[in-house]
């Protein structure tokens, strides 16, 4: 038993050692500052306010280069997330043109946007992107909140179990709207890059997308970029995890049943077992 | 499955049916009057487990394949239509994926508690490495899985993998652009691995089978390690086992409910929700953490050649268990310095993993080092010698003596 608890003692030792290895690493980016989202826990819902905001500034800001590829205008109507309705719906698809066809003369023609459409792409191709956006190809925003994270490292990634912490993604992408700085001395930064400090490179293609006071926010919130950021990555949770609060409501149901179906059968267990000498 | 049949058909219609087909007979000899060790603890009940993991997998699987398709450039947003406009199709992935990290959490559990108590020992050596096949079978349909949403880990993986087959000489190259169909992974992969991915689980299957034929026969070892000698040894499958079995099969649902509902993405790689890009390779290739120790392993060795025979042979070396440990005594219980010897295995096997999934750098690759070293030793050199030089404590007369001590075991034996 002693030599056990030592090595287990010796373990965790040499486990922890190795996290101060780890994260002495140079050029690490900053790992970023954990927010609180309405999302987060086993009771977890979108805030209607919150997504619709986020989704005025994907709207106005980001979409001009970011697509959103994977999401109809009738997604826009989910009751957990944005929640508009069905003629506001319909209002923001007919913004947008849509290449369809052919038609009985075998041409292709544009069209204002239905609510079964998706979301158009703001560039024809990748090489078109590529060639507008300094070499890179903005990503795509359906599903970024999950593509996004950062690394927690021992012995967090234990506790974020328990804690149910899955918010890497939507913490990373608040921080890294925020994170333009000067770079420091001596960082050679490529031409037409930015300094990002939670960009994993740190130089970043992308200009600073959001500042104070560029989005109108019509129901008294502040047109802060702290608010911003928070309002746009939160639109970006819904957009990637559109069904996590049927998921979560769901999941508690699930749960209740679980325990009290473990419940019973511990018991009829114990009764069945009680006839058995020795044994509980 | 032995002959245990106690089965008296009771209608006319299964009195007939058992003359022709006595299915029902072989169904109540192997789950019903099977006679299970009454000293099982719930260590045992992971068999259970994964039959039941089998199930929920090849179940949630069919469906996903209803919906999915197998293409380059269709995958990913077929993946993504589950989640987003099939009818309930986001718990049925997550309830998939999430199932095969459940399905390796429990196999692991399954295998380290037939190593501390000496389940691979005669009689069960064919049982057991029934059991190394399943899992050598788990990580093919594992990775396979993997590699169907086509986001830019499973392309990687799927590249990294098979290109561990150009290290063999001479026909290693061959062999790669064999697997994959072409000169690079692309959809002839994709396909193949799709088609593969739909039939592992049912040779899994088949295998289950042989598995639990071979238990029926030579009987469930238990923790005392000490044969059943006695009817009062051993008590009947159902209820008592059954009502057992169950009982933890709902208590892990417990712990896999929570993944699926709380944190469905927990387990998995971001980068698996970028679309696969041949173009760009992701800062660190990470395969899932279930396979972490072999990959630490893999990539511990300085040759490519040496890593994918070390790979190998970790996984091999689990059938040879059998025939490496050379003491009589089953149990850990009783054997004090193997005990010992077992949690060492267990934290390296455990840091092993840890360090699979850190860059192959630095100290980390020379710990990766030691710990693979340790990882063989433990084989080739602990179990062989610890047989000669470990002086067991005394075992136990019989099961029964050992849960109600010698006085009344004796008692109730002379009647």
């Amino acid at each position: 038993m002693k030599l056990k608890t030592t090595i287990l003692a010796l373990a965790a030792a040499a486990a922890f050692g190795s996290a101060f290895i780890g994260s002495a690493r140079a050029n690490d980016a900053e790992a970023p500052p954990r927010l609180k989202w309405s999302f987060h826990g086993p009771f977890g819902i979108y805030d209607r306010a919150q997504i619709q905001r986020g989704f005025k500034i994907y709207r106005e800001v980001c979409s001009t280069c970011h697509g959103l590829s994977l999401l109809a205008f009738r997604d826009l109507a989910d009751p957990t997330g944005p929640g508009f309705s069905q003629g506001q719906v319909e209002a923001i698809a007919a913004e947008y043109k849509i290449k369809d066809g052919p038609d009985e003369k075998g041409n292709m023609f544009e069209r204002s946007g239905r609510p079964a459409d998706h979301f158009p792409s703001p560039f024809a191709n990748d090489q078109a992107a590529r060639a507008t956006y300094n070499g890179s190809v903005p990503p795509d925003f359906s599903v970024l909140a999950k593509a996004r994270g950062y690394e927690r490292g021992f012995p967090w990634f234990v506790f974020d179990i328990f804690t149910q912490y899955q918010e890497h993604g939507v913490d990373y992408i608040a921080a890294l709207l925020k994170g333009y700085e000067k770079p420091p001395a001596g960082f050679q930064l490529p031409p037409g890059s930015q300094y990002n400090k939670y960009f994993p490179a740190k130089s970043i293609n992308m200009p600073p997308p959001l500042s104070n006071g560029q989005v109108d926010y019509t129901d008294g919130t502040p047109a802060t970029l702290e608010q911003y950021s928070q309002d746009v990555a939160a639109f970006m949770m819904w957009a990637a995890e559109p069904k996590l609060v049927e998921r979560k409501s769901l999941g508690f149901r699930v749960m209740i049943f679980l325990l009290a179906f473990a419940g019973l059968l511990y018991f009829t267990k114990k009764k069945v077992w009680s006839t058995v000498e020795g044994h509980a | 499955m032995s002959a245990h049949s106690t089965y008296q058909p009771q209608s006319k219609f299964m009195k007939w049916m058992e003359a022709r087909l006595p299915i029902a007979g072989l169904v109540h000899s192997s789950f019903v009057a099977y006679p299970t060790p009454r000293n099982l603890n719930y260590w045992w009940t992971f068999g259970g487990i994964l039959s039941v993991m089998l199930m929920i997998q090849i179940i949630t699987g069919v469906v996903l394949v209803m919906h999915y398709t197998p293409h380059v450039d269709l995958a990913f947003t077929s993946v993504e239509s589950i989640m987003r406009d099939v009818n309930y199709g986001w718990l049925l992935r997550y309830v998939h994926a999430n199932g095969a990290s459940m399905f390796f959490l429990a196999v692991y559990i399954h295998i380290f508690r037939g190593l501390y108590y000496g389940s691979y020992k005669e009689p069960r050596e064919v049982l057991w490495i029934l059991g190394v096949i399943i899992f050598l079978l788990m990580i093919a349909a594992g990775f396979m899985g993997y590699v169907l949403p086509w986001g830019q880990m499973s392309f990687w993986a799927a590249t990294v993998i098979t290109n561990l087959f150009s290290a063999i000489p001479v026909v290693g190259d061959p062999i790669v652009s064999w697997l994959w169909g072409g000169y690079s992974v692309g959809n002839p992969t994709l396909n193949r691995f799709f088609s593969l991915h739909y039939l592992l689980p049912f040779v899994i299957l088949g295998v289950v089978v042989l598995h639990v034929w071979a238990l029926h026969v030579v009987g469930q070892n238990n923790p005392t390690g000490v044969e059943p000698k006695s009817k009062q040894d051993t008590v009947p499958f159902t209820p008592y086992a059954t009502v057992k079995d169950g009982f933890m099969i709902v208590c892990f649902f417990i712990v896999y409910a929570w993944f699926v509902f709380y944190l469905p993405n927990y387990l998995g790689h971001p980068d698996n929700y970028i679309p696969a890009n041949p173009q760009v390779t992701p800062t660190h290739i990470v395969p899932e953490w279930y396979y972490l120790p072999f990959y630490a392993i893999l990539r511990a060795i300085p040759s490519k050649l040496g890593g994918v025979i070390m790979l190998v042979a970790a996984i091999a070396i689990l059938a040879f268990a059998p025939w490496l440990d050379t003491s009589k005594v089953r149990s850990a219980t009783y054997r004090p310095l193997y005990r010992q010897f077992f949690w060492i295995f267990v934290v390296v096997s455990v840091g092993l993993g840890w360090l699979g999934s850190k860059p192959a750098e630095g100290g980390y690759v020379i710990a990766a080092r030691i710990l693979t070293a340790w990882y063989f030793i433990h084989f080739l050199v602990i179990l062989p010698l610890l047989g000669l030089l470990e002086k067991p404590k005394p075992l136990p007369a019989s099961i029964s003596e050992a849960v109600l001590g010698k006085d009344k075991a004796g008692a109730k034996a002379r009647g």
